[in-house]
């Protein structure tokens, strides 16, 4: 679930072309010319976005009998979980990298292109270069975009100066740098968006595990985090690692206490907030979001900026046979995490596969569990089961739940193991 | 146009797709637990597991008899005939 932008003519190679010749070829056949019914006419499925939610649609509907072509920009996924451990300097950022190779041994039309139109009533996608799919569904991934107009002097060109680092990739490593070369004795800030953003627990590992390098590597530093909000997710297991792990290097500054940040000046790494300013050796910024560009560009994304969805089939509610997963969409209850995306994406992919078939999906219940790190040996979690009710994905009563306050060191432990172990499946999972 | 394509359509439809009969739930299941053992790995596999044995495990974490982390939270989401209906189908993967 990445950008869309960029789009590079290296990537023409012969098998790109050829599969959009053939797709094209395929769908207006199967549309417009009377034939018999043979093997070849197999409904035709286009999924964009190759991340969690995307690459997962799209093996699952291969393997549910329809014809698929994934269109993803990038030759290489970066994935964001676990990304803060690059950050801190615990992991290699090669170990984030997943190509498409594990995608096309299922048979499945990989195309490494940008994706400019989506036309919901031709069912056509618009590429980079010209070239049209049609399908019979689509289903789109778009992740997020980061609002480069929200924060008053934040735009594309800041984030090089104070780093988001909220999209893994170049901007990770710009982040794990400037911490590596900041002198012992540098405040390090990072600013907290409101709700919805991905990945609500996210900003708080990152806090954790900067904490920890802070203490290890520079224990004259601190971190200070401005949040635009007063609560969070996993909010006291979180304040409880931080008193007893970093009580000298982590202050939590909310919304109440003056931390929603306004507006940021990079030439001084300076963030300003309604009482006052605050420079920074380091800056994190994480800026608020939106849905992927190819949501607005498909019409599918709301005034909210995220796309409203049937809770039962994912089919967009603003546009016909175009169902979106993952991070983009309003899932009520459901956040936004590469879990959800996931299985959003199998349970889409089974509506999707009977929609074709003409028949009616079922209700579907669908879990969420997420893993953060206070430390490297220090996991805590959470977990929810959500199911359709009043048009959303709501919370099952009495179900769900956080990791015990009171719990020993050896099941802390033991959630740093199995969150390591979830992102060796899930991986395994979606790219193979 | 209009009848062609529609024959067309549900010609590829019935030819095409099969019906994904997870029962609702069970497809989330994969997100953490691997078909197969892994290396190192600390979560258990519980795809091709006898179903009663699925549904033990859930009725005691649904209790609180069985210590666990996100299994507690998640097996309280679903009634003993939802998790049937999942290790049943889980039992069938292989």
């Amino acid at each position: 679930m990445r950008g869309f932008r960029a789009c590079s003519s290296r990537n023409d190679s012969h098998p790109r072309r050829r599969t959009v010749l053939a797709g094209l070829a395929g769908s207006t056949l199967a549309a417009a010319i009377p034939r018999p019914a043979i093997a070849q006419a197999r409904p035709k499925v286009v999924v964009i976005g190759g991340g969690f939610g995307g690459a997962t649609a799209a093996r699952e509907l291969k393997r549910a009998g329809a014809d698929v072509i994934l269109v993803e920009a990038n030759p290489v996924y970066a994935a964001c979980p676990f990304s803060n451990e690059v950050i801190a300097g615990l992991r290699p950022m090669t170990a984030q990298h997943f190509g498409y190779d594990g995608v096309r041994a299922e048979g499945i039309d990989v195309v490494h292109a940008s994706a400019t139109g989506v036309d919901a009533t031709a069912r056509r996608v618009t590429l980079g270069d010209g070239a049209r799919l049609t399908y019979d569904r689509l289903v789109l991934a778009p992740g997020i975009d980061l609002r480069f107009d929200a924060l008053r002097g934040y735009g594309e060109d800041a984030a090089e100066a104070m780093p988001h680092a909220w999209k893994a990739g170049p901007q990770t490593l710009l982040l794990q740098r400037q911490l590596d070369a900041m002198e012992d004795g540098g405040t390090v800030v990072m600013s907290v968006p409101a709700n919805p953003y991905r990945c609500p627990p996210g900003p708080y590992e990152r806090a954790s595990l900067i904490a920890h390098y802070l203490k290890t590597r520079k224990p004259r530093s601190k971190l200070i985090v401005l949040d635009a909000k007063d609560t969070f997710s996993k909010q006291r297991l979180f304040e409880q690692g931080w008193k007893a792990l970093y009580p000298d290097h982590l202050e939590w500054v909310p919304l109440a206490a003056g931390g929603q940040v306004t507006g940021v000046e990079p030439s001084t790494r300076t963030f300003v907030t309604d009482f006052g300013r605050q420079s920074a050796s380091v800056a994190n910024v994480i800026p608020p979001q939106r849905a992927g560009s190819i949501a607005q560009i498909a019409g599918v994304a709301d005034r909210s900026g995220w796309c409203p969805v049937d809770p039962v089939t994912f089919e967009s509610r603003l546009r016909p046979n175009i169902h979106l997963v993952g991070d983009a969409i309003i899932a009520g209850g459901m956040p936004k995490s590469a879990f959800s995306a996931n299985a959003q994406a199998k349970v889409c992919a089974a509506a999707v596969a009977e929609l074709l078939a003409g028949r009616d999906p079922t209700a579907p219940k669908l879990i969420n569990t997420c893993y953060s790190l206070v430390a490297p040996d220090y996991g805590i979690s959470i977990a929810g089961v959500y199911r359709p009710q009043s048009g959303v994905l709501a919370d099952v009563e009495g179900a769900g739940g956080v990791s015990p306050l009171d719990a020993p060191p050896e099941t802390r432990k033991l959630e740093a193991a199995y969150a390591a172990d979830w992102f060796r499946t899930i991986t395994s999972e979606v790219f193979g | 146009m209009r009848p062609v394509w529609l024959l067309c359509a549900i010609a590829a439809m019935s030819v095409a797709v099969k019906a994904q009969s997870a029962p609702p739930g069970a497809s989330s299941c994969s997100g953490c637990h691997a078909p197969h053992p892994g290396q190192g790995a600390v979560m258990p596999p519980i795809a091709g597991r006898p179903a009663p044995e699925i549904t033990e495990a859930m009725a005691a974490f649904r209790a609180g008899e069985r210590p666990g982390t996100v299994m507690t939270p998640i097996a309280r989401g679903f009634s003993p005939e939802e998790t049937l209906a999942i290790a049943e189908w889980l039992e069938r993967q292989r």
